[in-house]
C-alpha cells in the first residue's frame, strides 16, 4: 500500500485548516506514514461483497414534526463569540467566495 | 461514624433518603476529599463548589418538604468535561475551548439534574476524547490513584481516577473505542459502555459520531446500574437514540447470576502483547464463571483482527469533520486576528495553536481517508470491516449469552511511556474497539491485581445490543464472588492518597 | 469594478458552436422550521434571534430531520417525474466557510431522495422542450454575511464581516438538470422557461413561495460550448446565484458569447465560478475550480437513513395538484385566449388571482380585464406582484358584478378599485362612501342629454347630417355634467335617439 509523503501532509493540513510548522510536518509525516501502513490492512476486504456499515443500528426515518421550538436569545447565541458587532458575529475579512 | 466518601452510591442515597445523612454533608465531604487529594491526582478540570452545594441544599429541602426523591438524590458525581453544562465551563480537554461556557445543557446533564444528582465538577480527559491515557489533555495529565506515576487510562481518566480516589462515588464517561472501559480496568473501577443509542449524545461534544456513547462509571456494579437507569432512554434531540424501554439494568444488578449461561471466549482476544498477569487474572475469571455455573464456549471472530485498523480510519474520518466547527468564528479560541489577516488564516492559526498533536494527527489522517481517490480503499473498506465485525458478533451471540475478555492487554503503563508512539498507545484499546464498531454493549469490572506490578486488571463482559441488562447480571455475580474471595472490594488495596 | 470581456456576436457564436447547459436550482422550502432544528424560518428576524445550538453548530449539538422537509422533497421529486429513492442517506459536504456553522453542509451526495426525472417546458411559440432532471436532493442553507469596510458592501476590500445565522439551516432542495443538449440558439430561452416552469411547479405544490427576488429560489447556470458536429462537452463555467428569470436568460446568452469569443480566438475556457451582474448583464470570474477542492463527502452519522415507504409516496403522488403547464393549457382553452396573452398573464403572476375571481362568480373576460389592466398597472407601479395587492379576488368579482349589472361603468369601477386599494373598505362601502353610482334615472339622464344637445348645437347638426363619429363629444359633455356616473353606452343611445339618427 502507498504511504504518505510530506507534500501530501502539507496538502491535507491545508484542507483541514491547520497551519502546521515545518517541524510538525516532518514529525507528523513519519508518524502518519506508520499509522497508514498499519491501517491499510482494511483494504484486504475491499473486494468482498459485503455492504458497508455507516450506522451501528438499523434505524430509519427518524424525523421531527415541523413545529417551532424556542431558539436561544441573541445574547446566548453570541455569548461565546470572540468578537461581535451589531448583534452579529464579527469575523476577519473573508477572502473566498461561494 | 461512617466514612462518607467510602460509601457506595446506593448506600449514600439510602442514608440521605432516610435522613441519616444530608446531601450537603455528603457533598461537603467529597469537596473536602477533592481539596485534599486533587493536587496529586488532577482528576478535575473544574470543581463547581457553589453549584454542587446549591443542588445538595435543594435535595435536602425537597426531602424536608416530603417530596419524592430520585434513586440517586444527593449522590455526588464527577462529570466528564465533554458534556455541555449551562454556566459551567466545558473544555473537552482542549485549549481551543478554554473558557467556553455553553448556553445549553446536554440531555445527560439535564437528566442528572432532574434526578437530583449532585454534579461536583468536570473531569479531565484526553483532548476531544482522543487517547488512552489522559496525557493528551491540554491541561496536564491525571495520575492513577494506584500509582500516581501511571496513567489512569483514557480518554476518561479523570472520571475513573475520581472514583478510585474516592472523590466521587459516581462518574460519567464516554466510550468511542474504550474510553470508559479501559480507564475502569486500569483504576480498578466499573465502567459500562451502553448499547449505541442507549444514552443520548445531545450535548456530548462529538469525537466520532457513529461510535461515541456516554455511560456510567462507578465503584460497584449496582451503582453503575443505578446511574445507567438515570441517564439512559430515548431522546428526540438525538436521531440515533433508541426509542425503546431501557433494559432492566438495576433489576439485573440486584439479581446477579451466571448459572446456566453460556459465556464466550474469543480466540482473537489473546496472544502477543497481552501481559502475563492480565492473562492469568482473566483465566481465573473464566474459571470462576465455570464455578458459578456458566458454560464456556470458544469463539472464532476472524474479523476482529481488522477492528483496530478500521477504527483508526472511521474515528479519525468522523473527527476530521466533527472538529471542523472549531474555526475561531463563533466561539472558543481565536488566534492571530490582528486586523490584517483573513478569516481563513485566523482559522488555520487558531486550530494550529488550539489543538494538540494527537488531535492534529487524527484530523489529518481522517482528511486523508475521506479524500477522493482514497475513500474506497480506506473509509469504504473500514465500513465493510464494520459489517464483518457485526456479523461475527451476531454469529457469536447465537451461541452464547455474553462474551468475556481482558478489558486491556496490559495494566496501567507509566506516564510518558507511549506519548510519542501513537501505534503503541492505540494497542490499549485492542479488546474494546470491536464493541464500538458493532454498537453493542460492554462492561469492565475489576478481576484482581496483576502479580507482577500489583495493578488492577479489568474483565470485559460484552452483550448484544439492547441486552445491557445481561452485563449487570453477569457483572454482579462475578463481583460478588470476587469480593467474597478477596474479603473486601479491590479498591481497599489501593494506597491511601 | 470594470472588466473588459470580449464577446462574439450571438449569431456568430451559434454559427460555430453548440451550447450545452446544466441548471442547478436551489429552492428554500416554506417549512415553519429549519431542516434540522426547531428554529423558525420567518424572514427578516432580528440578527441571530432564530438560532439554537444545532444551527449555530455549537459543540455537542445534533440534527433531527424536519418531516415536512422530506415530504416537500418527495413532492417536488414526483412533480418532476422522478424516481423516489427507497432508501437514502444524508451526507456531509466538508469545506470551510464562515457562513457555514459546522464547516460542513448537511446535504445528500450519491443517494439523492429523487432522481431521473424530467420537466416539459413550453417556449414562447408553443414548442415543448423536455428538460431532463438528474436529481433533487435535500440540504441546508448557510448564514448571511455583511461585509464591512469595503466600498460597496462587497466582499472585496472589506475589513471584516458580520455574520447572522438566522438563515443557516433553512431547508433547501437542490434540483439539478442533466446536460441540456439540442436547444441550440434557444438555449437561453430554454433556461429561462425551465426556471419559470420549475417555479410554477414549486408554487403549485405549495412547498415554497419561490420568490427569486427574496432569494428563495436561486439558479446556477453551467454552460459550455462544443463545435458543431462534435459530441464531447467543452469546459464549463458556472455562473452562480442568478436571481431573476430575465437574468437566467441573459447569463446564458452572455456566457455563450464569451465562450465563443475565447474559443474562436484559440483560447481555452477556465473551469471557474462566475458572478452575474444585473446592471450590464455580464459575468466576471470568481473562484477557479481546481482539483484541490475535495469535499470529502461521507454518510452523515448523526442522521439515520430516510426510507420513504412506497404507500406513502403513492399517497403523495395521488395528492399532487394539476401541473401548471397542463392547467395553463386548460385555462387558455377555457378562457379562449392566445398563447401570447396567456404568457402575459403568466408573466404578471395573475393566473391564480384570475381563477379565484372567476370562482367568485366573475366571467373570465372581466376577471382577466381587471387583473391584467388596472391591477397589473397598480402592482407594477408599486413594485409588487398582483396577488400582493390589498384586494381580494372576491372583491374584484364584486366590482365585475356591479359593472355587469350596470351599477358601475368602467370608469367608476376603476375608482372603486382605487378606493379598495387605498383601504377605504369593500367595493360596496367605497361605492357608498364616494357616492359612485351610475346615473340610471332616465329622467335625469334625459335632461342632461337635452342640455348637452342645446349647448352644442353645431355638433348636434353635424350628427344629424350623418357624422355619427361626432357623438363622442356630446357623450363627453354628458359624462362631465354627471361627473362620470352615467352609463356611456346608454347616453350615446339617448343622444342618437333624440337626434333621430341610427347607427348604420
Ligand atoms: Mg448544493
Ligand atoms: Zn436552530
Amino acid at each position: 500500500m502507498p504511504g504518505i509523503t510530506r507534500e501530501e501532509v502539507v496538502h491535507l493540513a491545508r484542507l483541514a485548516r491547520l497551519e502546521l510548522s515545518s517541524n510538525e510536518l516532518d514529525h507528523f509525516a513519519g508518524q502518519l506514514d506508520d499509522i497508514i501502513g498499519a491501517v491499510a490492512r482494511v483494504s484486504e476486504v475491499a473486494d468482498q461483497d459485503v455492504p458497508p456499515t455507516s450506522h451501528p443500528l438499523p434505524l430509519t426515518n427518524v424525523m421531527r414534526a415541523d413545529e417551532v421550538r424556542p431558539s436561544l436569545t441573541p445574547e446566548q447565541a453570541l455569548s461565546g463569540a470572540p468578537a461581535q458587532e451589531q448583534q452579529r458575529f464579527k469575523v476577519p475579512q473573508i477572502l473566498g467566495e461561494d | 461514624m461512617v466514612d462518607i466518601i467510602k460509601l457506595t452510591a446506593a448506600e449514600t442515597a439510602e442514608k440521605i433518603a432516610s435522613g441519616e445523612l444530608t446531601a450537603v454533608e455528603v457533598t461537603e465531604a467529597h469537596l473536602a476529599r477533592i481539596d485534599a487529594t486533587d493536587e496529586k491526582v488532577h482528576a478535575f478540570l473544574y470543581v463547581d463548589r457553589e453549584g454542587a452545594l446549591a443542588q445538595a441544599r435543594a435535595v435536602d429541602a425537597k426531602r424536608a418538604a416530603g417530596e419524592k426523591l430520585g434513586p440517586l438524590a444527593g449522590v455526588p458525581l464527577a462529570l466528564k468535561d465533554i458534556f455541555t453544562t449551562v454556566g459551567v465551563p466545558t473544555t473537552v480537554g482542549s485549549k481551543i475551548l478554554e473558557g467556553w461556557i455553553p448556553p445549553y445543557d446536554a440531555t445527560l446533564t439535564r437528566k442528572l439534574k432532574e434526578a437530583d444528582v449532585v454534579i461536583l465538577g468536570k473531569t479531565n480527559m484526553d483532548e476531544f476524547a482522543m487517547g488512552s491515557s489522559t496525557e493528551n489533555s491540554a491541561y496536564g495529565p491525571t495520575g492513577n490513584p494506584w500509582d500516581l506515576t501511571r496513567i489512569p487510562g483514557g480518554s476518561g481518566g479523570g472520571s475513573a481516577a475520581a472514583l478510585a480516589a474516592f472523590q466521587a462515588p459516581l462518574a460519567i464517561g464516554t466510550d468511542t473505542g474504550g474510553s470508559i472501559r479501559q480507564p475502569a480496568a486500569v483504576t480498578g473501577t466499573v465502567g459500562v459502555k451502553p448499547t449505541y443509542g442507549g444514552v443520548s449524545r445531545y450535548g456530548m461534544v462529538a469525537f466520532s459520531s457513529s461510535l461515541d456513547q456516554g455511560g456510567p462509571c462507578a465503584r460497584t456494579v449496582l451503582d453503575a446500574a443505578l446511574l445507567h437507569e438515570v441517564i439512559a432512554g430515548h431522546d428526540p434531540l438525538d436521531s440515533t437514540s433508541i426509542d425503546a424501554p431501557v433494559p432492566p439494568v438495576v433489576e439485573a444488578a440486584r439479581n446477579g447470576s451466571v448459572a446456566g449461561m453460556r459465556v464466550g471466549v474469543v480466540k482473537q482476544f489473546a496472544g502477543e502483547g497481552y501481559q502475563a498477569g492480565v492473562v492469568q487474572r482473566f483465566n481465573e475469571s473464566v474459571e470462576l464463571l465455570k464455578e458459578l455455573g456458566a458454560e464456556i464456549v470458544e469463539l472464532d471472530c476472524p474479523s476482529f483482527d481488522l477492528a483496530m485498523a478500521a477504527y483508526y480510519l472511521i474515528a479519525p474520518s468522523e473527527c476530521s469533520s466533527n472538529l471542523a466547527r472549531f474555526d475561531a468564528m463563533r466561539y472558543g479560541l481565536r488566534v492571530g486576528d490582528d486586523g490584517t489577516k483573513s478569516a481563513e488564516d485566523v482559522t488555520a492559526l487558531t486550530r494550529e495553536a488550539g489543538f494538540g498533536d494527537e488531535v492534529k494527527r487524527r484530523i489529518i489522517l481522517g482528511t486523508y481517508a475521506l479524500s477522493s481517490g482514497y475513500y474506497d480503499a480506506y473509509y469504504g473498506s473500514a465500513q465493510k470491516v464494520r459489517t464483518l465485525i457485526s456479523q461475527d458478533f451476531e454469529k457469536s451471540f447465537e451461541q452464547v449469552d455474553v462474551i468475556v475478555s481482558p478489558t486491556t492487554p496490559t495494566t496501567a503503563f507509566a506516564i510518558g511511556e507511549r506519548t510519542d508512539d501513537p501505534l503503541a498507545m492505540y494497542l490499549a484499546d485492542l479488546c474494546t474497539i470491536p464493541t464500538n464498531l458493532a454498537g453493542n454493549s460492554a462492561m469492565s469490572l475489576p478481576c484482581g491485581l496483576a502479580p507482577e506490578d500489583g495493578l488492577p486488571v479489568g474483565l470485559q463482559i460484552i452483550a448484544p445490543a439492547m441486552k445491557d441488562d445481561r452485563l449487570y447480571k453477569v457483572g454482579a455475580a462475578v463481583e460478588a464472588a470476587f469480593v467474597a474471595r478477596w474479603g473486601h472490594p479491590l479498591l481497599e488495596e489501593a494506597p491511601s492518597l | 469594478m470594470t472588466t473588459f470581456t470580449e464577446l462574439l456576436s450571438y449569431e456568430d457564436a451559434l454559427a460555430s458552436y453548440d451550447p450545452v447547459m446544466g441548471l442547478e436550482v436551489h429552492v428554500e422550502l416554506g417549512t415553519r422550521t429549519k431542516m434540522f432544528c426547531g428554529c423558525s424560518t420567518e424572514l427578516d428576524g432580528e440578527p441571530n434571534s432564530q438560532t439554537c445550538p444545532t444551527c449555530l453548530g455549537l459543540p455537542g449539538s445534533l440534527p433531527v430531520v424536519n418531516a415536512i422537509g422530506v415530504e416537500s422533497a418527495v413532492k417536488i421529486g414526483l412533480a418532476l417525474n422522478c424516481e423516489i429513492a427507497e432508501w437514502c442517506r444524508f451526507a456531509r459536504k466538508n469545506y470551510f466557510y464562515p457562513d457555514m456553522p459546522k464547516n460542513f453542509q448537511t446535504s445528500q451526495y450519491d443517494e439523492p431522495i429523487a432522481f431521473n426525472g424530467y420537466l416539459d417546458v413550453q417556449l414562447e411559440d408553443g414548442e415543448i422542450f423536455r428538460v431532463e432532471i438528474e436529481r433533487a436532493h435535500m440540504e441546508e442553507d448557510t448564514g448571511k454575511s455583511l461585509h464591512v469596510g469595503g466600498a460597496t458592501g462587497r466582499i472585496h476590500g472589506a475589513s471584516h464581516s458580520l455574520l447572522d445565522y438566522n438563515r443557516a439551516g433553512i431547508p433547501l432542495i437542490e434540483i439539478v438538470t442533466k446536460p441540456i443538449e439540442g436547444a441550440g440558439e434557444r438555449a437561453p430561452e430554454v433556461a429561462k422557461a425551465y426556471v419559470a416552469e420549475l417555479r410554477e411547479v414549486i408554487k403549485a405544490l405549495g412547498v415554497s413561495e419561490a420568490r427569486m427576488d427574496k432569494g428563495q429560489m436561486r439558479c446556477d447556470v453551467n454552460l459550455s460550448l462544443r463545435p458543431h458536429g462534435t459530441k464531447e462537452f467543452g469546459t464549463r463555467s458556472e455562473t452562480k446565484n442568478v436571481n431573476s428569470l430575465r437574468s437566467v436568460e441573459r447569463a446564458a446568452r452572455f456566457e455563450i458569447q464569451r465562450h465563443a469569443a475565447v474559443l474562436s480566438s484559440g483560447g481555452s475556457i477556465v473551469q471557474e465560478t462566475r458572478h452575474f451582474h444585473e446592471d450590464d448583464g455580464s459575468t466576471t470570474a470568481g473562484r477557479i475550480k481546481d482539483n484541490a477542492e475535495d469535499y470529502r463527502y461521507f454518510p452523515e452519522p448523526d442522521l439515520v437513513p430516510v426510507a420513504p415507504a412506497r404507500e406513502w409516496v403513492e399517497e403523495l403522488r395521488g395528492g399532487l395538484p394539476e401541473m401548471p403547464r397542463v392547467r395553463r393549457n386548460r385555462l387558455r382553452e377555457e378562457w379562449g385566449v392566445s398563447e401570447h396573452d396567456m404568457q402575459s398573464i403568466l408573466n404578471a403572476g395573475a393566473v391564480d388571482s384570475i381563477v379565484a375571481t372567476i370562482e367568485e362568480g366573475a366571467d373570465s373576460a372581466a376577471a382577466r380585464k381587471w387583473w391584467m389592466g388596472e391591477l397589473a398597472r397598480n402592482a407594477n407601479e408599486q413594485g409588487v406582484v398582483v396577488d400582493e395587492l390589498p384586494i381580494t379576488p372576491a372583491q374584484v368579482a364584486r366590482v365585475a358584478a356591479l359593472v355587469a349589472a350596470g351599477d358601475l361603468n368602467d370608469k367608476l369601477a376603476r375608482q372603486v378599485i382605487e378606493g379598495v386599494l387605498a383601504g377605504e373598505g369593500t367595493p360596496d362601502e367605497v361605492v357608498e362612501k364616494r357616492g359612485l353610482k351610475v346615473v340610471s334615472d332616465e329622467g335625469a339622464l334625459g335632461a342632461a342629454v337635452d342640455e348637452a344637445i342645446a349647448g352644442n348645437a353645431a355638433i348636434a347638426d353635424k350628427i344629424r347630417g350623418g357624422k355619427i363619429a361626432a357623438v363622442g363629444a356630446l357623450v363627453g359633455a354628458v359624462m362631465k355634467t354627471t361627473r362620470g356616473q352615467a352609463d356611456a353606452a346608454r347616453v350615446k343611445e339617448l343622444i342618437l335617439e333624440r337626434l333621430g339618427v341610427s347607427e348604420g
